[in-house]
């Protein structure tokens, strides 16, 4: 569409430039940007290309390793990138079964593989995928529900319970702001009723706090944790405080268990839960720099924390690897797409060593 | 129905205040002030065509920064939410700090050429920084940058329409405006969709589309100066935006024009916003706190669950196809009746999307929202600007619309806050209603503040 040209002349008589002049000099910038663009546009097709196909960046496997494994999402460019992996738990270093599952986060549990996925498209949307996990070449489809927004945690129990959170853009109160949106389902059909277990968003499960209900708006839930049965750990947040939760899911209630505890993560004898909890380095405003995660360990009988302070700061649920060790994923500061997933001592003054190279979202299949 | 408020009070009524190709002629309407022709300032349309490419260039972005945050950089979301508020803050006040620089200046152009410069320069910006930090600092600027450009922009659109067809000029840019906004996420998508997670090719694309935009901006839009004399005869043609001048060459008898102008009646003061003005701004703060955002009117049609959740992100292109089809004609509508009737009236639409948002997630309930929603913002959003404008005293012209803006964007703000609290107390459909009921309640108010005289 074109601007109307002005009934009289005056225009090109008084300025620097004759209209004429000025449509070309406008017909030039647009050119040489679109073209910019389309070099740029073809560039980046390319590389995207070269980091999903070709060799693989990691030595792979063909089968399945024997035994227990650790399931994550590889990262390593050509091949493979962004597909479910699984490395056997004995070498973790070692070759790489990789399967045809694209999945941006994945968790194991039992004999289900919760999948959490971005779909290309106009628009781009999500969708929770949940495969039975007998998986030579990834296992096939259980069960397909569309996720509310972008996949951020996920979790799934022995029995087929499936958490997930995602965060939700443009929904929320204020339009440029974002919440989590939170829900726990059962692999429908498959265990007992017609309609399986729906618990739905958890936002609205009645959330107490020492007691006392809370009903702010802003409140937010993410970062489920199965305990077994209907109890499970969740973080609740709500102006700028979190909370750890204990919840059940058949009472549809969450209650306060410590604060300053983000995406929980039950310990395989039950006995602890660990999180990550903020650390402020001294009111810096400007953003991300204030937001520093450092790794905790509670023990829920005792309630002794124990935390153990990190020069990178971490933004993962963690996994247990065992009793005394955590795993989690850290993007690399070169390249945002790749990551690496690092062990951690349950100790204080613990420092994370590389266990995982180029892998994302760990989970652990005992 | 015929109102005061309906014309310009600072406006004469000679020939030369028509502005530019907008040459006063004969009509066959036979009301008084209703006899000139429909054409709308090539500077509008200039204006809409920078705005439209600019929204191409910033909805785009915004569409799929979430998505780069969390997938090409590996950064959560609860750390981007950290800085949205501040960002809320200072666009407003940026808003109407630049609305009184352009008054002040008598160079709505500059400052307007600033507004959209410092967002493009974040479109780069976004091309090169790597880590979270640098992509806040970047949306921050971005905000002031919007801030900063619509307040003078808007005085421009009103200082070169035609007095009497003055919202119907606010509409063909309003129309131009939402096109962009509305090819903006899609063409982002369409990107992703060829170039799998190519953000920086959105990030180019939106940097391309800024920079054609400031390039028409500097090219195609004249140097308006804000006609600040009294009386009709001291217009001259230099005060008119006939002459598109490059910012850069600004010709001599601009400057005469100015150095004749007194230096007292130059600068804008906070009286500006007395009198009629400071009604329409109570009336407009009033009917904004009343006003929630589009996000939770979908949310309240999903709430009922028959409808699939994939369309949600889709909603908005419903709600921005019936504004940009009803911008002109509405503005026309308010034109020949009454501006500030049409503004306070085209809630009563607002009040019908809020029914229809309660009565169910039926296909019938959602299109009557959508289309509500569209006459709603076709009714107010221009209106609003061009009432704002026409009600300013002579030469405060964006300081008023930069304070009705501002008014309009902080009582929405204060509104989606306080809602979000009703929503979960009392659910989505009774929260609706109430709030549908209470804005019937408070119109005769505001159209008793800003209407009758």
């Amino acid at each position: 569409m074109k601007p109307v040209k002005p009934a009289h002349e005056r225009a090109g008589r008084r300025s620097g430039l004759s209209r004429r002049a000025r449509w070309w000099v406008l017909a030039g910038v647009a050119a040489v940007s679109l073209g910019a663009v389309g070099v740029y546009g073809v560039q980046a097709l390319e590389d995207h290309q070269e980091r999903t196909t070709g060799t693989s960046a990691a030595e792979l496997a063909l089968s399945l390793p024997e035994g227990p494994h650790v399931t994550f999402r590889n990262t390593a460019s050509g091949e493979g990138y962004g597909m479910v992996a699984s490395v056997a738990l004995a070498d973790p270093g070692g070759a790489r079964q990789v399967s045809g599952q694209a999945c941006d986060r994945v968790d194991v549990a039992g004999e289900y593989l919760s999948c959490l996925r971005t779909l290309r498209g106009v628009p781009t949307t999500f969708e929770t995928q949940v495969y039975d996990s007998g998986q030579e070449l990834g296992g096939s489809p259980v069960a397909t529900w569309p996720l509310a927004g972008i996949p951020s945690r996920t979790r799934v129990s022995d029995d087929g319970l499936v958490a997930t959170t995602a965060f939700v853009t443009g929904h929320s109160y204020a339009a440029d702001s974002f919440s989590t949106e939170t829900t726990v389902k059962g692999v429908d059909g498959l265990d007992g009723g017609p309609d399986g277990r729906d618990y739905g968003n958890l936002q609205d499960f009645g959330i107490t706090v020492d007691g006392e209900p809370l009903t702010t708006i802003d409140r937010n839930v993410w970062g489920v944790t199965f305990a077994g049965g209907d109890r499970f750990f969740a973080t609740v947040a709500s102006g700028g405080t979190t909370w750890l939760m204990e919840g059940d899911l058949e009472a549809r209630t969450m209650a306060s268990v410590a604060t300053d505890a983000e995406c929980p993560s039950v310990s395989p004898d039950g006995n602890r839960v660990a999180f990550k909890v903020r650390r402020d380095s001294g009111g810096d405003l400007v953003g991300g720099s204030g937001v520093h995660w450092d790794v905790a360990v509670l023990d829920l009988a005792s309630g002794e924390r124990t935390v153990i302070e990190l020069e990178r700061g971490i933004d993962d649920q963690l996994e247990w690897l065992d009793e005394d060790t955590l795993l989690y994923g850290l993007p690399r500061e070169d390249a945002g797409w790749d990551a690496d997933v690092y062990s951690l001592e349950v100790e204080a003054g613990a420092e994370p060593e590389l266990f995982i190279e180029h892998a994302w979202s760990p989970s652990v299949v005992r | 129905m015929y109102i005061s408020l309906a014309d310009r009070p600072h406006s004469g009524s000679g020939p030369d205040d028509a502005g530019p190709g907008p040459r006063p002629g004969p009509r066959s309407g036979s009301r008084p002030g209703r006899s000139v022709a429909f054409r709308v300032a090539p500077t509008v349309v200039a204006l809409g065509m920078v705005s439209l490419l600019t929204d191409v260039s910033s909805e785009s972005v915004a569409a799929v920064l979430p998505l780069y945050v969390t997938g090409a950089l590996g950064l959560s979301m609860v750390a981007y939410g950290f800085l949205e508020g501040l960002h809320q803050g200072v666009s407003a006040v940026a808003r109407i700090a630049a609305g009184y620089a352009a008054d002040r200046t008598d160079r709505p152009k500059a400052i307007a050429v600033a507004g959209y410069g410092l967002s493009m320069l974040t479109r780069a910006g976004l091309l090169v920084v790597q880590g979270f930090v640098g992509i806040a600092v970047l949306v921050g600027i971005d905000r002031i940058g919007k801030g900063i450009r619509t307040a003078p922009r808007d005085a421009m659109i009103q200082e070169v329409s035609q007095p009497e067809h003055l919202a119907r000029s606010f509409g063909v840019h309003r129309m131009l405006d939402t096109i962009g906004a509305t090819i903006g996420p899609l063409l982002a998508f369409v990107v992703l969709l060829l170039v799998p997670e190519g953000y920086r090719v959105v990030f180019a694309v939106s940097l391309a589309a800024a920079l054609v935009g400031v390039a028409a901006l500097i090219l195609f839009v004249p140097n308006v100066r804000f006609s600040r004399t009294t009386g009709t005869m001291t217009h001259t043609h230099t005060t008119t935006p006939a002459a598109p001048v490059p910012a850069a060459a600004e010709s001599a008898p601009v400057v005469q024009a100015r150095a004749l102008r007194p230096r007292a009646s130059r600068r804008p003061r906070w009286r500006t916003l007395d009198g009629p003005l400071k009604r329409l701004l109570v009336a407009a703060g009033l009917l904004g706190l009343l006003t929630v955002g589009d996000g939770f009117i979908y949310l309240a049609i999903m709430s009922h669950g028959h409808l699939d959740p994939l369309w949600f992100p889709l909603l908005f292109v419903g709600t921005n196809g019936v504004f940009l089809l009803l911008a002109i004609p509405v503005g026309r509508i308010a034109d020949r009746t009454s501006r500030a009737a049409v503004l306070i009236g085209g809630h009563l639409f607002l009040a019908g999307a809020y029914v229809a948002a309660a009565m169910g997630g039926s296909w019938i309930a959602l299109g009557l929202a959508l289309v509500m929603l569209g006459i709603f913002y076709a009714a107010t959003d221009g209106v609003l600007a061009a009432l704002a404008g026409q009600l300013s005293p002579q030469g405060r012209t964006a300081t008023g619309i930069g304070a009705a803006q501002t008014v309009v964007a902080v009582t929405r703000l204060l509104a989606s806050t306080g809602f979000g609290a009703l929503w979960v107390l009392f659910g989505a459909v009774p929260t609706m209603v109430g709030a549908a009921v209470v804005l019937v309640v408070v119109l005769p108010l505001a159209w008793w503040l800003v209407v009758r005289r």
